[in-house]
């Protein structure tokens, strides 16, 4: 797994969930914040049709963080949302996941049981809006 | 990497407010303390007042290298440039650039000239150059070590273009202290 997919897993988890994955392992190792943890404000663009002209969608409240190791690795993480705990563990385990001491452990006991997690919980969601799906095939042909 | 403020809000307005009575009264030293862990190269009082003026819609030119540069680029999140004339505020830590070389703004807008901050190696107000003009009761005395040695032909160029010119905030250490375009210096009273 590389750098984005852990952070993308990351900054989807929230902070009890990375916390109870945390217990298990051994403990972390010291860290120095860098930056934040801090909440702001960043302008989502979209575009229409997905290849329109840009245009700004609206506001959203995004919380980042930067923490720094012994050695000097920094370990960053922006994510949507206003959870600071979140935050600062996800800094710190992107920095961590970055040696390759930590890398397998962290990554076999916190980052795939996340990322298991969330793809249970999204394919719930799915599933459920299967359920409700209306078929316009018939108002086609009608035509 | 070394941190920035420790309290974003409040450490940037002790700067700003350090910078503003700098400007305000030309010549008096400031103190800016906020900053004590520093990457090499970069001073309290002048780390201090680029974080506090510089953010991602400012240009900032400096000839600090290396962990120093890459400090202001993240903390401060303006972009870097390479020609000191495109710069909107610009960090000294080794020489000044040639003061008329730098964005000294147009008539219509002389606001958007540039700042450069200046690290300097010792700031005093009890000798050197006399300083008049608003701001400025009857004179003030200031004396900066590090400085070019044609600076005060550059600043004479620089006020002679008012209001167009380029405002200077000198720093040492802890200290800072700021020449605003308006300020006279003559060497003796």
């Amino acid at each position: 797994m590389d750098r984005p997919a852990w952070m993308a897993v990351l900054a989807r988890a929230s902070a009890g969930k990375i916390e109870a994955l945390l217990r298990e392992v051994p403990p972390l190792p010291p860290h120095r914040i860098i930056r934040g943890p801090e909440i702001g404000l960043t302008m989502m663009r979209g575009r229409a049709g997905g290849d329109g002209a840009a245009f700004n969608l609206g506001e959203a409240t995004i919380t980042r963080c930067s923490v720094s190791l012994e050695d000097g690795t920094l370990g960053h993480c922006w994510r949507l949302g206003r959870d600071r705990r979140a935050a600062e563990l996800a800094a710190l385990l992107d920095a961590c996941l970055q040696g390759d001491a930590l890398r397998e452990p962290l990554l076999t006991r916190v980052i795939d049981p996340l990322r298991s997690q969330q793809a249970e919980a999204a394919s719930l969601i799915a599933r459920r809006a299967a359920a409700t799906e209306v078929r316009f095939a018939t108002l086609a042909t009608m035509r | 990497m070394k941190p920035g403020f420790a309290d974003p809000v409040f450490d940037s307005q002790e700067g700003f407010s350090a910078l503003m009575q700098a400007m305000a009264r030309p010549g008096r030293i400031q103190r800016c303390q906020m900053l004590r862990d520093l990457p090499d190269g970069l001073e309290p009082a002048a780390a201090a007042a680029l974080l506090t003026l510089a953010d991602a819609e400012t240009p900032v030119w400096t000839d600090a290298q290396g962990e120093a540069r890459e400090w202001i680029a993240f903390h401060t999140g303006a972009p870097l440039v390479a020609e000191p004339a495109r710069a909107q505020f610009l960090l000294a830590t080794r020489s000044m650039p040639d003061l008329v070389s730098l964005d000294s703004g147009t008539d219509e807008t002389p606001q958007d000239s540039a700042t450069l901050i200046v690290q300097l190696e010792a700031l005093d107000d009890a000798s050197g150059w006399w300083l008049t003009g608003p701001g400025i009761e009857t004179a003030h005395r200031l004396s900066a070590q590090g400085l070019p040695a044609d600076f005060l032909q550059q600043w004479n160029a620089n006020m002679a273009r008012f209001p167009r010119g380029v405002d200077i905030v000198l720093c040492a250490g802890e200290h800072l202290t700021a020449l605003p375009r308006t300020t006279r210096l003559t060497e003796d009273g």
